[in-house]
């Protein structure tokens, strides 16, 4: 499984994760889980549009994930978030379910988009994926403290001249970039998994912001080397793999606070 | 019939004016809520913002942070310009009415007063000894010391409002709006939360405006009172300002106001600005005896 071959997949699935774990801890503390189930579901029928299109998938990722953010941004303005996101979806839901009654030949294609594919990734998927997670990793670091801030309480956020509306484009936008990079991979339906389960363990366990991202990226990591492991191994979808090491991750990290915050009691118990 | 609008702080205050407020006006969703607001706050005073539900507190507050556009009339914060929409951040530090704070929030009160000092900066916030200084002198200024590495959203409502407080502090601004921030405090809490707003006020020279709908609890601290109903403000020295005559003018209705053992009870005669369905007596910036 280190392969020539293969070594494109560890590559890509690095970057992929690390990009997963850093803004999945701000989709966890801005409580955006529903935003991040709701893009890459709505980011991949544009996968469909594209072939349809004889374009690159990548592009379609692409569009329709912008699409999605000025979907959710724009009439989520006023409120009433949860509607938008949902409106969006399934606009962008009801335009992939004709792209792809119009394009039955892709279906192989469209089934590795939906469970996730790691192998054939080539040398320019590599370059492109280290080079949007520079991006992403970098327009995280930047808006780190604004957006930490806006998405503790939009109230604190805007005394202190941080305009909400426009962290909010930030966020979908790098929730957008995130969605693109990691879907090829893990595929449409199991980039949630990586979005929340890796930030869900770590803030459980980690009390500080800094300490609970490096945490949450390297969860993340862990996850996504051990499913293409088990999966190369096994022949079963990658996205199984991922979707159930997430889930454990988060049980995990729920399961070591629980013991903490137990060996707390019983320490001040002891103690008195 | 006099105007209490005009009615401002003393005129031979010595200190610099903190917050000048001028013929005020704010409308919300098509009706007037502020109409011809005017008011001035010296340096290291503490002045209650007195007002029943729905007066406008809010809204006064918010207008003068710069959320809320006016629809009239200016604000001027320290020898600063007055203010329209503000760019970047202003010099005012505010606890608003409602911060939910998620329990599992990865932010231990620290972090929340740090983000105070520099949560508009790009970039990581890297640890500093200049940064982490600033900190610790807040956080044992506002007694936050015992729980500041504490996950935030898990402290008491009390010891939020103290973190809250400093992280609005901590970059020293001159101003300090705080919105209803005893509404959810014990008296014995609240007391504490006074006293300490009291002592800020006076050592680090900060003006202090805070919301509430009782004026009791400021009462032993606060020398300055802003009282909103109408849309109209009265303001100045408590003892000049708490009075029958200056607040019925304000209500446009008659207003007894009674002093029982160091207390203060506002009553509204029946039919007064305060609905009151009942018809009784209302009693308005004191508890119900
Ligand atoms: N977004 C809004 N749209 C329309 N009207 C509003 C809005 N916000 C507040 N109002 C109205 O403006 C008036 C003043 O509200 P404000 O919140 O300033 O009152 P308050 O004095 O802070 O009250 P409370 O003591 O309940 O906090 C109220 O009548 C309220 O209904
Ligand atoms: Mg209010």
């Amino acid at each position: 499984m280190f392969a020539g071959f293969m070594l494109h997949t560890w590559l890509v699935a690095t970057v992929v994760a690390l990009v997963a774990g850093v803004v999945g801890l701000f989709v966890v503390v801005r409580g955006s889980a529903f935003a991040a189930h709701a893009l890459p579901l709505g980011a991949f029928p544009g996968a469909a549009a594209a072939t349809l299109l004889r374009l690159p998938p990548g592009v379609g990722l692409a569009a329709f994930a912008l699409l999605g953010v000025a979907g959710i941004a724009r009439l989520g303005r006023r409120g009433a978030r949860d509607v938008a996101t949902a409106l969006t979806l399934v606009t962008l839901l009801g335009l992939g379910a004709l792209c792809l009654s119009l394009t039955s030949e892709y279906s192989a294609a469209i089934y590795a988009l939906l469970f996730g594919q790691v192998l054939g990734i080539s040398a320019r998927d590599v370059v492109v994926t280290f080079a949007l997670g520079a991006v992403a990793l970098a327009a995280a670091a930047l808006l780190y403290r604004p957006l930490l801030l806006s998405s503790v309480s939009p109230d604190l956020a805007a005394a202190q001249g941080i305009a909400q509306g426009r962290m909010d484009l930030w966020f979908l936008g790098l929730l957008a970039l995130a969605t693109v990079m990691t879907l090829p991979v893990v595929g449409a339906l199991l980039v949630f998994s990586l979005l929340v389960g890796p930030p869900a363990a770590a803030r459980a366990v980690a009390g500080r912001p800094l300490a609970a991202t490096f945490l949450s990226a390297g969860i993340a990591l862990a996850i996504a080397w051990a499913a293409i492991a088990l999966a190369y191994v096994s022949n079963w979808p990658v996205g199984f793999f991922v979707g159930t090491l997430g889930a454990a991750a988060y049980a995990a990290g729920r399961g070591a606070a629980a013991w903490r915050s137990r060996r707390a009691r019983q320490a001040v118990a002891g103690a008195a | 019939m006099r105007e209490p609008g005009l009615q401002t702080s003393d005129p031979g205050g010595e200190g610099a004016l903190a917050l000048e407020v001028e013929d005020l006006r704010a409308v919300l969703g098509g009706r007037p809520v502020l109409n011809g607001v005017s008011f001035a706050l010296e340096a290291g005073r503490f002045c209650g913002l007195i007002g029943s539900n729905g007066a406008g507190k809010t809204t006064l507050l918010r207008t003068i942070l710069g959320l809320q556009a006016p629809a009239g009339g200016t604000v001027r914060i320290g020898a600063g310009p007055a203010a329209g929409p503000r760019r970047g951040p202003p010099a005012v530090g505010y606890v608003p009415q409602r911060v939910l704070l998620d329990p599992d929030l990865p932010l231990r009160a620290r972090d929340l007063v740090a983000l105070g000092l520099d949560g508009h900066r790009a970039g990581l916030p890297l640890p500093s000894p200049a940064r982490r200084r600033q900190v610790d002198e807040m956080l044992a200024a506002v007694g936050a010391e015992a729980f500041a590495d504490q996950r935030v959203g898990r402290l008491s409502g009390g010891q939020q409002q103290r973190v809250l407080i400093a992280h609005a502090l901590v970059r020293r601004p001159p101003l300090l709006l705080l919105d209803e921030p005893l509404s959810s405090l014990d008296p014995g809490s609240a007391a504490e939360i006074v006293a300490l707003l009291g002592r800020l006020a006076a050592v680090q020279r900060v003006a202090i405006l805070l919301s509430a709908h009782d004026i009791n609890p400021l009462l032993g601290e606060m020398d300055r009172v802003v009282y909103l109903a109408r849309g109209r403000a009265a303001s100045g020295p408590v003892a000049e300002v708490v009075r029958g005559d200056v607040l019925s003018d304000l209500y446009g209705h008659h207003v007894d106001v009674l002093r029982v053992h160091g207390r203060v009870l506002v009553v509204v005669a029946p039919g007064g600005d305060v609905p009151d369905p009942a018809g009784h007596a209302t009693v308005v910036g004191g508890r119900e005896a």
